[in-house]
């Protein structure tokens, strides 16, 4: 068992390794366009926020709608802190993730404490109703700029640096990921399967909810500030709840509790509509019906029918191994 | 002094009286069966006893200590574990799991350790690995530690439901229809093992049963609950010819 653990994290090392060489290579030759080089970071920001929404629908099992919410506060602190604080670049981009992050995960405790006692169905309307609050309070107010947002926030996460954002995404993978293989995670799990049995066996069911709101939040909220200084211009427009459901969709289709799906969907359905770019105006009919097709392939036999024999293969040759 | 001790327990839903002056006392490492016929509130009283209900009237002592008010999870830290007549296991998890779930309290580290998978981590996880075989070794699972529960044949989930819940450490463990969907075989089979656990774990048991042969077998005492009131209560040869015992189950 020991083995097999240190063989699957000298896997994760060398995988972490060769993806980042990848990335090296694509944006260093010239390979990408200017354009889908500029893809690149909005699609590290969806990884880290399919990621932690993950760990909310996936492993906590509740149905949220308003994640686009915590990625709107993190990016609105990030870039009120670069834009104001007057500090040299790395340090003031290094505090306002920090802050970015913290203060999502206050709005995080805030909306989970109150939807303790909802699950499924209501829960969703909740954390929509959540989502669509923060985005009226952020036109409302005026140190967010109001309806027209911020602009001129200094553009620190360009793919030119996508080290950084690299780092976070792995920083997301494998805490989430840890965090889920460990005991924590397994009380997370046991919420989703039967909260009932959870709480016979001693499970505090609102410490761990709370626990994954706060998580989730919180990196929500450092993916919206590597989104603020990407793109630049914020406006609480861009974190409908549109964005929300469109992270969702990332979820369910890299499938419910699979970190590897999540990043896998995120890559997929970031560039979808770049490389449909060619179908013109049937672009966005092109995105739906690929979108139908991979859920129905999801959820039907014929992917378990290619995993079982992918598997079987596995097994045979490893056998054949020893 | 009892293990388990409780006075003119009783609960109102709206008019209905479920239980009504309910009264008993375990011992420690006794085998205790209540029984009744469908509706009697024997469910009820675990929901009680466990802390899902809380009760209208009555004391519940666990090693003289009141429990009343206290919530489901702390119930079962203080030492009261159950199973479910419905079967709850966390079916997307593996058997292994299940176990290592309800040894949540006993084996510990921080969140921060959980995130990184510092040292404390691999060196407790692998304590947990080792008591949940151990357990499960007793319940013939050990050979299907990765086999999502699931998965598990009924039988195996019912013996599942029992391991996770003997490896929260109760005092009391608290048996729901053991044996309901299991044939005589596996009947006989889970006697043996209830017995094997009172003696090798030290714990108390109490179960509903419906199976008044598993019941007969292995309880050394039973209470008999009608009516959400207590019918009769002592050793089962004495119980189980009661007249009305025998009224309650099979009509006048």
């Amino acid at each position: 068992m020991k083995k097999k653990k240190l063989k699957k994290s000298i896997t994760n090392i060398i995988l972490i390794i060769i993806s980042y060489a990848a990335i090296t290579i694509l944006i260093n030759s010239g390979i990408l366009g200017r354009q889908m080089s500029s893809l690149i970071i909005p699609t590290g920001v969806n990884i880290i926020l399919a990621v932690s929404l993950n760990l909310l629908t996936g492993f906590l099992g509740e149905l949220t709608l308003g994640h686009a919410g915590f990625m709107s506060i993190g990016a609105y602190t990030g870039a009120l802190i670069t834009l104001n604080s007057g500090l040299p670049p790395a340090i003031a981009l290094t505090l306002g993730i920090i802050a970015g992050g913290l203060v999502a995960a206050v709005f995080g405790l805030i909306i989970g404490v109150p939807v303790l006692r909802l699950r499924g169905d209501y829960l969703a309307i909740v954390t929509l109703g959540f989502g669509e609050i923060i985005k009226s309070v952020l036109t409302a107010v005026n140190f967010t700029g109001g309806a027209m947002g911020l602009s001129g926030i200094p553009k620190y996460t360009t793919y030119k640096n996508y080290t950084l954002v690299f780092i976070f995404i792995v920083l997301t993978i494998l805490i989430i990921s840890n965090m889920v293989h460990s005991r924590h995670g397994r009380a997370i799990c046991s919420i989703r399967d039967n909260y009932i049995a959870s709480e016979a066996v001693g499970i505090k069911i609102s410490k761990y909810k709370i626990m994954a709101f706060v998580i989730s939040a919180f990196f929500a909220g450092v993916a919206g500030v590597l989104y603020a200084h990407n793109v630049g211009i914020l406006k609480p427009n861009n974190f409908d709840y549109n964005k929300s459901i469109e992270i969702l969709v990332i979820v369910v289709l890299g499938g419910m509790g699979n970190i590897k799906g999540s990043v896998i969907a995120a890559i997929v359905l970031t560039l979808l509509p770049e490389l449909l770019r060619e179908a013109d105006s049937y672009r966005m009919l092109f995105y739906a019906i690929v979108l139908i097709v991979m859920m129905l392939f999801n959820n039907s036999g014929l992917k378990e029918r290619i995993m079982e024999q992918f598997k079987s293969k596995k097994q045979v040759t490893t056998e054949g191994g020893e | 002094m009892a293990l388990l001790e409780v006075k003119n327990l009783g609960i109102s839903f709206g008019g209905l009286r479920a239980v009504d002056d309910f009264n008993i006392a375990i011992e420690k490492g006794q085998l205790y069966g209540l029984i009744g016929p469908n509706g009697a509130g024997k469910t009820t009283v675990f929901n009680l006893l466990t802390g899902v209900y809380r009760p209208t009237d009555g004391i519940i002592k666990l090693d003289g200590k009141n429990i009343i008010g206290k919530t489901p999870d702390e119930i079962c830290q203080i030492g009261i574990s159950r199973t479910f007549q419905n079967i709850r296991l966390f079916k997307k998890m593996s058997v292994l799991d299940n176990v290592k779930v309800a040894l949540h309290h006993q084996i510990k580290y921080s969140l921060v350790g959980s995130m990184l998978h510092l040292p404390p981590y691999a060196k407790k996880e692998e304590e947990m690995d080792e008591k949940a075989l151990e357990i499960l070794q007793v319940f013939d699972l050990d050979a299907q530690t990765e086999t999502l529960a699931s998965n598990l044949p009924y039988g195996k989930q019912r013996k599942l439901e029992i391991a996770r819940a003997l490896a929260t450490n109760p005092k009391l463990l608290l048996l729901d229809e053991p044996a309901a969907g299991m044939n005589p075989n596996e009947t006989a089979e889970l006697m043996e093992t209830i017995r094997l656990i009172r003696n090798r774990f030290g714990v108390t048991i109490l179960l509903i049963e419906h199976d008044m042969k598993l019941v007969a077998g292995i309880c050394e005492y039973l209470t008999v609950l009608n009516f959400g009131t207590e019918l009769a209560t002592g050793e089962p040869e004495v119980v189980l010819n009661d007249s009305k015992v025998i009224t309650a189950y099979l009509g006048e």
